[in-house]
């Protein structure tokens, strides 16, 4: 039963994949700018743009192009960059852990802090805390990445100058790193130093990226707690002399928290899409950030990459969300 | 029934507030010229960085400051003001007709209409949305009507999902088999009775998604890809904000300032309308 679901879900996220590039190869191919003509110095003659036109393989049929992208895509290659001049899947591979340290940082951050409010909330039901709790959720929903991101500039960057609010590292620090992966493995090699650092230009575009989501969580699983406390069991143990936090933590949260686990599923798919203006924001050197640099120089085959990895990255979450509700939820598990 | 209505009441002072602010932007934006009070456009290097009023070395007719290039700010933002209504209203309009229909034949129809609009809907959610946008304005050249037509290519699928889950449970109910029963045609049934019950939802999601392209724009010209770089543009200004500020705060924290306040009005009536035509909260 999980496995014929597993399966299917299999066979659409690949169809999905397969929609995605042609809508890329599609869009990007109907674009009016010449990328060949960009790369050459103004002196080029004909038969210089007409080489390097057939270099990329720019002569021939849109359809023709498209067969021959992918059957290099099923090997691996996604070919080469025009205006970096080096293998996209390299490249992609070298920014990639940037933006997915960003996405995980922020996610941890949204579930601690909608988390947090959503059990004070519901354990102050009524009260003017959970009021002040929904005011603030509200406001943190209703504005978007970007915006948050430039009131933390203001607050944190110009007001308070306490973080960094631009790049990834301080450019002058000397990185012994050997992966991308630069706060994972500064953590692994206890260079708390440097922990500090990455963290110190992290914090801003990350709380951006978690304000909005956090929200969501707080709202949601504060609704299914309040549900959840007045069923027969957790007024049982209430009975039993346990107190309200604990009721909350050790009854009530585990039955209510399977909704909001979907939830946060699919909104980390737009926390991951909200990085590509953040990282712009804050020129932390991810991949979204050379995904807006790409579209800017035209640069095909580096678009097409990255694209193609963000949609990997969305319909891989949706399919493991799918497949850890299908495992926690006893209906499905046994149905 | 007493909560609904509290909940109503509590939502009044909120939604007075969201709907002075959009009208006061709005007006200002229609009689720019009238309201504003420089030229947005005029440049001069001995008005530089001039701080707003209360400030010292603040300028009189200068009320918010200037920027790096001696432009005044407040003028700016009116004529700003322009490009961001016409886009979140056109945009917005154009992604409800095309995303409401397509929903409203998923939901209704469904069987192979409805797989094929849920499958492209999929293709569609697998994209992130910024990056999407502006590869489609790269593509099709910058300008007014390239954001508008973006913002309706990517965010169609916001409607076709609510509205495709909301004729579904309407088509299950009785009064629609009860109009079939009594011969009415399929397409009759789906404009005259379904419809109207999924209108409130359209017009909630329509007031979301003009704060949405009022964001949306705002990112493209931020990233110089909405309109020609002369026109003002809300995100234009945050653009040059960023740049400078260091040097005049003041050029990053009105526009931004602008912004939240025209997204959070689009959000807070979207929500009250949802809640006044809402029969189960009202």
């Amino acid at each position: 039963m999980l496995l014929q679901r597993f399966l299917i879900r299999l066979l659409t996220m690949l169809i999905t994949l397969f929609g995605v590039a042609v809508v890329v190869f599609v869009v990007i191919r109907v674009a009016p700018g010449d990328p060949i003509a960009m790369m050459l110095p103004p002196g080029a003659t004909d038969a210089d743009i007409a080489r390097l036109r057939a270099l990329y393989g720019l002569d021939k049929t849109i359809v023709q192009q498209f067969f021959i992208w992918l059957s290099g895509v099923a090997r691996g290659d996604f070919g080469t960059s025009i205006s970096l001049r080096q293998d996209v899947l390299g490249l992609v591979f070298n920014r990639l852990p940037a933006t997915l340290e960003l996405a995980i940082v922020a996610l941890i951050m949204a579930v601690a802090l909608g988390g947090t409010t959503a059990i004070i909330g519901a354990r102050e039901r009524g009260t003017a805390v959970e009021a002040g709790i929904d005011i603030a959720s509200g406001a943190a929903l209703s504005i978007p990445d970007f915006l948050w991101g430039l009131v933390l500039i203001l607050l944190f960057g110009v007001l308070v100058p306490i973080f960094d609010i631009s790049g990834r590292v301080s450019p002058q620090l000397d990185l012994p790193f050997v992966t991308q992966f630069y706060l994972f493995e500064s953590l692994l090699r206890l260079r708390l130093d440097l922990t500090w650092d990455l963290l110190k230009h992290m914090l801003m575009p990350a709380v951006a990226l978690a304000l909005p989501l956090a929200a969501i969580i707080s709202q949601l699983l504060k609704q299914s707690l309040k549900e959840v406390l007045d069923l027969d069991y957790v007024v049982l143990a209430r009975v039993k002399g346990f107190s309200e936090t604990q009721v909350i933590l050790r009854e009530a949260l585990k039955n209510a928290a399977l909704p909001t686990l979907t939830l946060v599923g699919v909104q980390f798919t737009f926390l991951i899409g909200g990085t590509v203006i953040v990282e712009r924001l804050f020129s932390y050197e991810g991949l979204g950030n050379m995904a807006i640099d790409a579209v800017i120089n035209r640069d095909l085959p580096l678009i097409q990459g990255i694209v193609l990895v963000f949609a990997l990255l969305f319909v891989l979450i949706n399919l493991s969300v799918d497949m850890m509700y299908a495992l926690l939820n006893p209906r499905l598990r046994h149905g | 029934m007493d909560e609904g209505r509290a909940r109503r009441r509590a939502v009044s002072p909120r939604l007075w507030l969201a709907g002075g602010w959009l009208l006061l932007a709005l007006l200002a934006a229609i009689f720019a010229p009238l309201v504003a009070p420089q030229d947005p456009l005029a440049q001069d290097l001995m008005l530089e960085r001039l701080p707003p009023f209360w400030m010292n070395g603040a300028e009189p007719g200068y009320w918010l400051g200037t920027d790096s290039l001696g432009r005044d700010l407040l003028s700016r933002l009116i004529f700003g003001g322009r490009i961001a209504f016409i886009v979140a209203f056109a945009a917005a309009i154009a992604a409800c007709l095309v995303g409401s229909t397509l929903g409203l034949i998923a939901g209704y129809f469904g069987g192979w209409a409805d797989r094929i609009i849920s499958r492209i809907v999929d293709v569609w959610m697998a994209f992130p949305p910024v990056l999407f946008a502006i590869l489609l304005v790269a593509v099709l050249g910058t300008g007014l009507s390239s954001v508008i037509l973006a913002i309706a290519i990517i965010d169609w699928t916001r409607f076709c999902r609510v509205i495709r889950a909301e004729t579904m449970g309407q088509s299950r109910m009785d009064y629609v088999e009860n109009a079939r029963t009594a011969g009415y045609g399929r397409i009759g049934i789906m404009l005259r009775e379904v419809l109207p019950n999924v209108v409130p939802s359209i017009v909630a999601l329509l007031s979301l998604e003009m704060g949405i392209a009022v964001i949306v724009e705002a990112i493209l010209s931020f990233v110089n890809l909405s309109i020609s770089t002369d026109d003002p543009t809300w995100g234009g200004i945050i653009a040059e904000g960023r740049l400078s500020i260091h040097q005049a705060w003041w050029v990053l924290v009105f526009p931004l300032v602008t912004l939240i306040l025209t997204v959070l009005s689009f959000s807070q009536f979207g929500e009250a309308l949802k809640t006044r035509f809402d029969p189960v909260l009202r």
